[in-house]
């Protein structure tokens, strides 16, 4: 069916070796966005934590202290998660050079707007946390909790973005449907990555400031009415519950995703992750059932068991990604030595063939004949009229083009051509006098 | 060819945001991160020595300004490189991080502990009330000084072997570009001009923060005259080592140019480049030297405007040596390899042989007819052409094509398609055309309409992508295909 065919893409490879084994840039790519995808959670999440906090805050003032304290955990989280975005991109760019790049460019305009739009919503989050006290009553509250809205509204969308990069390049088929970013998140599961993502945000937020307020060093003592196991016990009840959630978001990405990457080892990896998630599940319900005295004794555990479970996700989802592009990578591979090897075989014959000897007066001219007519004026003079004024001095034209002045104001300067040499000057010079003295 | 064209037509092409991110980004690094920080430092030093609880504070206020501007705008317009060349140019940039990679990566990593010190180092300021912690927080700006040095000194290297030709595939290309002869001057240049402006900042922004009195500023007026007194004195000294970089960096330019490039055109237009860059050399420093000479004395006399007449010069300067530095890499994107268009050199004899709509992925014909020869044109173009021009906007082929033969009369299209032929001859910083005689026709085709139907060209952000089938026979497309 040769209109199926012809719907999917297949890019020749940049005609260089990856740097480093492969084992390694996959190893770097799902331990390097691991880490960077936990900040981007810190701070999505942190930003939710802090709106929602801040409303609570209009009728009881403790509330209103506690989204300040998040707040100051957001904005830092937010320059390590683009300092820690920088090595997985590396990685993803050698990994997957033809489908990253081409998932950037069909979604293009909104792929640009990254930049503008982080560092507004970084700006904003700056504004939010330093206006705190100044902009605190009437009026200037409600702008400064408008400010803490747009700023998470900010960091909502722009994961969209590289969302629908993750997901475009794993559909190279698709490709051909795209109309711009709009239209590539129609294609595969966005929409339920994003839910899962935004689960994940809330989820990590919780298990973060849980550790964050219980730790042993904590100063909350600006947080009046709020004790520190009490602090714990809500952020882990936030966690547990949402997590709980993501038992039902989790099948829902699973068996949305197209049938494309699905192998028994992807199931394998993200069921054993599951049920590691299932048994910190249980471990985080068991300790929102302790006293105050003794919750928080398993956070460390806890946290140990959420990153095998994270890890496994991860590398379900790279499992997937290499299953979903092996036959289009297979192609690409065959293309690139097709392609390699036409190529070389050209460039052999091209040796082998005699060497051309000089070229003839003729074909030098050509590089003039571009400008130079025999008795029309082009974008120079007509070469009757080279041949009056330099009748008898083939050494005049010779030193012009090696370095040519502008005398006539009508016309663009001549470029010089001192690299074609003075051998081959003189020829050209030569003939374009006959050339001149015959054309009437 | 093997990648969707990104294309923003009226911005020719879209290099120009490259361009203006990069700038943006320089602009912010220098004074800002580079040379803002060491400033920043040896003052809380002094003030801590001195005990002059005042001029900590102010440290803290100016170092609040650096640290918003660098973790918001300088941290996502360095970021912001690379996400727009990765759109405009992923042949190049997806070549030099293979090229290039530990380079990147030692960069990401001295990278990262300067955003975790410049967090550290702000973030504890107000924390550190006792001497010896005070000592060990001043610590923390002196490595964050080293850092965001370090920072500038690997990607000045990391361009300089960009550009050094044909030499990265030796072993030792890395070095190669730290010993290249622009190296040291411009690293020097850069790291005197950086403290130069990261003064002048440190003084404009202490206009704004010496009007009031306050708790911990009990003096306004000392305290600004003395901010002043002592940066006049760091803006001269810098002013001195810009001078002898600049120079050193002008003197070694023409040398390097010889060695560099062989073609005159390419060195003229270089040339003129860098005559201009000594005059504004020669200003700026003028600049700083009366506003320098000025705050030794007579502080009061040089009102907050006066400093931004070197502000504004010192943004000139960088972004004309910024623009000449690209501007020597023509007509490669990395040199004696690949060609701005993408390009590779040893396929440019099979392409101009072969063809390449034969060879591209996204183009939609595969051989031209007379019916499809505007089409086949137009994406010959986009091929070929798009990386730099534009059609009708910025840097615009007609633009360009008026200028050589007229507005007025017809354009002959056998003369064009000669020009087209041999155009690397006649302008050097253009790579040569990659295709066939047909498709220098087929561009000619579309050129001549696009000149009499002006026409915005939609790039694949928009337009999408359309895949003409492989020319090949239908029995290896069988087994070229994934099984989906």
């Amino acid at each position: 069916m040769p209109a199926l065919i012809a719907t999917i893409p297949i890019p020749r490879d940049l005609p260089l070796p990856l740097p480093v084994p492969e084992w390694l840039l996959v190893v770097c790519l799902v331990v390097f966005f691991l880490v960077h995808i936990l900040f981007v959670n810190l701070m999505v999440g942190g930003s939710v934590f802090v709106v929602v906090a801040e409303w609570m805050g209009l009728k009881n003032k403790r509330w209103d202290a506690l989204a300040h304290e998040i707040a100051q955990t957001v904005t830092v989280n937010k320059s390590l998660a683009v300092v820690m975005g920088i090595g997985p991109l590396l990685c993803i760019n050698l990994l997957y050079t033809i489908q990253w790049y081409s998932a950037n460019a069909l979604t293009g305009h909104a792929w640009l707007l990254i930049i503008p739009l982080v560092i507004v919503a970084f700006l904003l989050t700056y504004l939010h946390k330093y206006t705190w006290d100044t902009w605190a009553k009437g009026r200037k509250k409600t702008l400064h909790q408008a400010i803490g809205i747009t700023a998470m509204l900010l960091f909502f969308f722009i994961p969209v973005i590289f969302l629908a990069n993750v997901n475009l390049m794993l559909f190279p088929s698709e490709w051909e449907k795209v109309r711009g970013f709009f239209s590539s998140l129609c294609i595969g599961n966005v929409l339920p990555r994003y839910l899962h993502f935004m689960a994940a945000s809330i989820a990590m937020t919780g298990l973060f400031l849980a550790g964050y307020f219980g730790r042993k060093n904590a100063d909350i003592s600006h947080l009046d009415d709020f004790t520190c196991p009490e602090l714990r016990r809500l952020f882990y009840k936030v966690c547990a519950y949402v997590t709980l959630g993501q038992f039902a978001l989790g099948p829902l990405v699973l068996f949305t995703l197209p049938s494309d990457g699905i192998t028994t080892q992807v199931y394998v990896i993200i069921f054993s992750g599951a049920a590691v998630g299932l048994l910190t599940l249980w471990l985080l319900f068991g300790e929102l059932r302790r006293d105050d005295t003794r919750i928080g004794s398993r956070y460390w555990p806890i946290a140990a068991l959420f990153s095998i479970v994270v890890f496994g996700m991860g590398s379900g989802r790279h499992v997937y990604r290499e299953a979903a592009l092996a036959g289009h990578k297979a192609a690409i591979k065959n293309r690139t030595e097709r392609y390699a090897a036409a190529l070389a075989d050209f460039n052999k014959n091209l040796a082998a063939a005699p060497a051309p000897a000089g070229q003839s007066a003729e074909q030098l001219f050509m590089n003039c004949a571009v400008c130079h007519a025999p008795n029309v004026k082009l974008v120079g003079p007509p070469l009757t009229e080279i041949a009056q004024i330099y009748a008898g001095n083939p050494e005049g034209i010779v030193t012009w083009a090696k370095a040519p002045g502008k005398k006539r104001p009508e016309l663009p300067q001549m470029p010089p051509f001192n690299h074609l040499g003075e051998a081959s000057l003189r020829k050209i010079a030569e003939l374009m006098l006959e050339k001149g003295a015959t054309s009437k | 060819m093997d990648f969707p064209s990104f294309y923003l037509d009226h911005l020719a092409g879209g290099r120009l945001i490259i361009g203006l991110i990069a700038s943006l980004h320089v602009l912010i690094n220098h004074p800002l991160a580079v040379g803002a920080y060491p400033l920043l430092t040896w003052m809380e030093w002094w003030a801590h020595k001195n005990n002059r609880p005042d001029v900590d504070h102010l440290a803290y206020r100016i170092t609040f300004v650096v640290f918003i501007v660098t973790t918001t705008v300088g941290a996502m317009t360095g970021v912001g490189i690379w996400l727009s060349t990765s759109l405009f140019a992923p042949f190049a940039i997806g070549s030099l991080l293979r090229v290039f990679f530990w380079g990147w990566f030692l960069e990401w990593l001295v990278f990262i502990s300067e955003v975790a010190l410049i967090l550290w180092w702000f973030l504890s300021w107000k924390k550190a009330d006792k001497p010896e912690k005070k000592r060990k927080h001043i610590k923390i700006g002196v490595a964050l000084s080293i850092m965001s040095w370090l920072t500038m000194a690997l990607i000045v290297a990391v361009l300089g072997f960009m550009m050094k030709p044909g030499e990265w595939n030796q072993t030792r290309a890395f070095w190669d570009a730290m010993t290249n002869p622009l190296y040291l001057p411009q690293l020097g240049f850069r790291t005197f001009f950086a403290v130069m402006t990261g003064a002048v900042f440190l003084w404009f922004s202490s206009f704004f923060f010496t009007k009031k009195k306050g708790a911990l500023n009990p003096d306004p007026r000392r305290l600004r005259e003395w901010i002043i007194y002592r940066l006049s004195h760091v803006v001269l000294i810098s002013l001195l080592g810009t001078y002898a970089f600049g120079t050193w960096y002008w003197n070694a330019v023409p040398e390097t140019m010889k060695a560099n490039s062989s073609v005159a055109l390419l060195t003229q237009e270089f040339m003129s480049w860098h005559r201009q860059f000594q005059t504004l050399l020669g200003w700026t420093l003028i600049a700083f030297l009366m506003v320098g000479v000025g705050g030794l004395d007579r502080s009061s006399m040089i009102p907050r405007w006066a400093l931004l007449i070197p502000t504004v010069l010192s943004i000139w300067l960088i972004g004309h040596f910024e623009r000449a530095r690209e501007f020597m890499r023509k007509p490669w994107v990395i040199g004696e390899y690949m060609y701005s268009n993408g390009v590779h050199k040893d396929e440019l004899a099979f392409l101009q042989s072969e063809g390449l709509l034969k060879h591209a992925t996204y183009v939609k014909h595969r051989e031209i007819t007379e019916s499809n020869k505007v089409e086949c044109g137009q994406d010959i173009f986009m091929l070929a052409c798009s990386r730099c021009h534009s059609t009708t906007g910025l840097n615009g082929v007609i633009e360009k094509l008026t200028a050589m033969y007229g507005p007025d009369k017809p354009w002959d299209s056998a003369g064009m398609q000669l020009f087209i032929k041999g155009m690397h001859q006649t302008r050097t910083f253009m790579p040569p055309f990659p295709g066939t005689d047909a498709e220098a026709g087929a561009l000619v085709a579309y050129l001549q309409q696009l000149r009499t139907h002006p026409q915005t060209l939609p790039g694949a952000q928009s337009a999408g992508i359309v895949i003409a089938p492989e020319a090949l026979k239908p029995s290896k497309i069988a087994d070229s295909q994934p099984t989906l």
